[in-house]
């Protein structure tokens, strides 16, 4: 039943879907805590831009995104961030769109958690003379960050399934395999099954190992 | 919250904050002009390319607008459904039995953990092999089955959420008065983290109507995304530009969906005045514009 | 107990709603009357779902035909788009009658589905520039960059055969190809030359774009049906007769004349060439 897998190279394309899904990781997490910081931030015009940012962004369709990262930026604005072959300049481009929408949420849930520190604990900061990224830097996200590793974990998953949607700009992750063993093998049913099993794989563990790091760190209060 | 993160500025903050505003407004400016510029030169921005969607009605009645009925559709069937039953699940994993505690558990840590792609695919399989539903609306049955499946185990979590973000003497206080725990529920509980659970409810609803975009790719679902692969191979691949106006058409629908919410919340909040100070976590609540709220957070796609 | 009941409710309401939904959506009572076809919407010059909502493309007139032939006339055909992933799920479950989508007939689709035809032999080719010059063999291709459409047959060619060194860019979709073959950016787009033709031959390219005439490959187009079904014999039958009376050959020249498209003649039934 399952030997029609021969030939197919399927850890090594579940492999390039966890390159995805780390690199993506680290970089919304970047830039969504930059973007919640511009949310708070006493300048009215970053403000503004987070908020347009989030909003914006948020509504669009991964697959659009990631379809403009490679027409608008690569293919218009010539921006090959660094690479001159398709496979490297493909991945780059999804995972410089993966960070643009991921960000948004990372952004959301961390303003949450922001909203969750005392205000007690601000005013006190304030108090003592810290600087408004002071107060974020030393005071204020940590906290944050304690209390919103479960909406996380949560954004985490969703990017890794998410990282399926690169296979529209051709990146050779697990979704683009499954798209060429179905066009051979006519096995659509069987096929979409053991992905899913894969995918099962990738983020059951990250999601229980994350919901038992949030009740570690949270803070209580 | 934000306005306690910094001092009133003075007039060194003022300047200060000026000259942030221009550099931002000036970086801002030349990556708008850059980005224009380009696609010009690219010929990206030829009259023949956009005109499809302002001179020709027939691009709206005959692609755009029949796909957008059929997001609306599927989108709306699927809140309609994942709600109530997202509710439920988000219940019946705070139950005291321990297997309907598992049972619960097991159901939503299993359709979180599956691409919700994979979920339509499994569903359109199903109902050809086990149902005669007629072969013309199947992908949208599938469609709104993967829908459901998925965001009511995340809606239950955010349900769980809402409902433990409570103050447990709002229990203790229920049943000091002799309630049944489905009155503690029904009475006290759920109508009190409705407010606080909201802003992630809407975040999830605005993920229910991009996902219906996932229908288009391989199921057949005539969806508004999928609408413009046969757009542009009339109009000499205008690709960008069809997938711009789409963009516009999901971001104006999603705008106007946590718009209604927004409104909605602060009725909400207006209509419960008296007991608006027990919900949510300590004196922060008061502060909080809409959309800051505490609880499970957004979920993506 | 309650739990269960309450789930029951849910699960009525879900039956309810959907099935308001189907009564919005239905209006096919009379199937006999009717013959559903399985068609693309995306392929100029094959099959294209036109802005006044018409359709258009050889695979459109073969189908027309062949549906003439089977005792159907054009208002009494139900257009479905079949798209290539979903083209043996169709069948299978009998949700389209046959289906004419540049349909290339191979052993892995044969074991799943029945062929009649074949009805058009073509081959994977390459659409380039007008002013492209350093194009004119297929090892030209090894330096290029050439996009397709993601996880396709040609797209597999190319990595495996054709020019593995070369750098392949795969899309959702031919357009978004176009678009980067405009931009150049890419070098040339690969697929089977009969849609290369339609799209070549479509009013804002005209001009613009060469097809490279390589036989890169073999795609003997035929007209799936479910597998043991007895309209095989009589699509055959058709097809054999469209071919006789000079129909096929005008749809050719009515679909890819216009792009310079060298055709095959119209094929033998029943012979597929590898």
């Amino acid at each position: 039943m399952f030997d029609f897998l021969e030939g197919y190279d399927l850890l090594g394309a579940f492999w390039v879907t966890v390159q995805l899904t780390v690199y993506s990781a680290i970089g919304s997490l970047i830039w969504g805590t930059l973007l919640a910081a511009m949310r708070v931030s006493p300048v009215p015009l970053m403000r503004g831009f987070g908020t347009a940012y989030v909003n914006i962004v948020r509504n669009i369709p991964l697959t659009v995104i990631i379809v403009f990262t490679s027409l608008g930026l690569f293919q218009t604005l010539n921006v090959s961030l660094g690479a001159d072959d398709f496979t490297t300049i493909n991945f780059r481009l999804a995972v410089l769109g993966l960070i643009a929408y991921t960000a948004a949420f990372v952004c959301e849930a961390l303003r949450s958690g922001i909203n969750t520190v005392p205000v007690g604990q601000v005013e006190a900061a304030r108090a003592i003379g810290l600087s408004f990224p002071q107060v974020l830097r030393l005071i204020v996200l940590p906290q944050a960050f304690r209390s919103v590793v479960g909406p996380l974990a949560n954004v985490l998953i969703a990017l890794t399934k998410n990282t399926t949607v690169a296979a529209a700009i051709g990146v050779a992750e697990a979704a683009l395999l499954m798209r060429e063993m179905i066009e051979n093998e006519a096995q659509l049913i069987l096929i979409s099954a053991i992905f899913a099993v894969g995918f099962i794989c990738l983020t059951l563990p990250t999601g229980l190992f994350l919901g038992w790091v949030a009740k570690k760190v949270a803070v209580k209060r | 919250m934000t306005n306690v993160l910094y001092d009133v500025p003075g007039p060194r903050a003022k300047r200060r904050n000026l000259l942030y505003t221009v550099v931002f407004l000036a970086a801002l400016g030349v990556l708008i002009w850059w980005v224009v510029l380009s696609l010009a030169d690219k010929g990206q921005l030829e009259w023949s390319k956009w005109a499809p969607f302002f001179t020709d009605s027939r691009t709206w009645s005959t692609y755009l607008l029949p796909a957008l009925e059929n997001t609306l559709l599927g989108a709306a069937l699927a809140m309609v459904i994942a709600l109530p039953l997202g509710a439920l699940f988000g219940i019946a994993r705070l139950s005291d039995h321990w297997w309907v505690l598992g049972a619960a558990g097991t159901v939503v840590e299993f359709f979180r953990a599956i691409p919700v792609l994979i979920l339509m695919l499994f569903a359109n399989a199903a109902y050809s092999q086990f149902t005669d539903i007629s072969p013309s609306s199947r992908p949208l049955y599938a469609v709104v089955t993967g829908l459901v499946l998925y965001n009511a185990s995340v809606l239950a979590e955010v349900v769980r959420a809402g409902i433990l973000a409570l103050p447990a003497g709002q229990t203790d206080a229920a049943k000091a008065i002799g309630m049944r725990k489905g009155q503690t529920m029904t009475y006290v509980l759920l109508p009190q983290s409705v407010t606080a659970m909201l802003p992630a409810l809407v975040s999830q609803l605005v993920v229910i109507v991009k996902d219906t975009a996932l229908g288009g790719a391989m199921l057949g679902f005539s969806e508004l995304l999928a609408s413009v692969r046969p757009m542009s191979a009339n109009y000499g691949a205008n690709t960008i530009a069809g997938f711009t106006v789409v963009a516009v058409i999901f971001v104006a629908l999603n705008f106007a969906l946590t718009t209604f919410a927004g409104w909605l919340e602060g009725r909400l909040r207006r209509g419960k005045k008296s007991t608006g100070a027990v919900v949510g976590v300590d004196a922060v609540e008061e502060l909080a514009t809409p959309g800051e709220h505490v609880g499970q957070a957004e979920e993506t796609k | 107990m309650k739990t269960l009941k309450a789930s029951v409710a849910a699960a009525a309401a879900l039956a309810l709603a959907l099935s308001v939904a189907a009564c919005g959506e239905g209006g096919d009572g009379d199937a006999g009357s009717k013959i559903t076809i399985g068609i693309k919407y995306d392929q100029p010059g094959l099959g294209l779902k036109t802005p006044d909502g018409k359709y258009t493309g050889f695979d459109v007139d073969v189908a027309t035909y062949i549906a003439k032939e089977l005792g159907y006339e054009p208002g009494d055909i139900e257009w479905k788009e079949a798209k290539s992933a979903d083209r043996e799920t169709l069948l299978q479950r009998g949700d389209v009658d046959f289906i004419a989508a540049s349909y290339s007939i191979n052993d892995e689709r044969a074991k799943k589905v029945d062929f009649a035809g074949p009805y058009l032999l073509a081959h994977q080719d390459v659409l380039i520039r007008a002013d492209d010059t350093t194009i004119t063999k297929p090892e030209d291709l090894s330096d290029k960059r050439l996009c397709s459409v993601t996880g396709s047959t040609s797209a597999q060619n190319v990595k495996a055969e054709i020019a593995p060194e070369a750098q392949l860019q795969e899309y959702g979709g031919y357009s978004e190809c176009l678009t980067g073959l405009e931009n150049r950016v890419i070098d040339a787009l690969t697929t089977d030359d009969s849609i290369l033709a339609g799209y070549a031959a479509q009013e804002q390219f005209k001009g613009k774009f060469k097809l490279g005439g390589f036989k890169l490959s073999n795609e003997n187009y035929g007209i799936g049906v479910q597998k043991g079904s007895d309209l095989t014999e009589k699509i055959n039958t058709a097809l054999e007769k469209m071919v006789q009376d000079g129909s096929w050959e005008s749809y050719v020249q009515k679909n890819f004349g216009p792009a310079n498209y060298k055709n095959e003649p119209a094929p033998k039934i029943g012979v597929v060439v590898d």
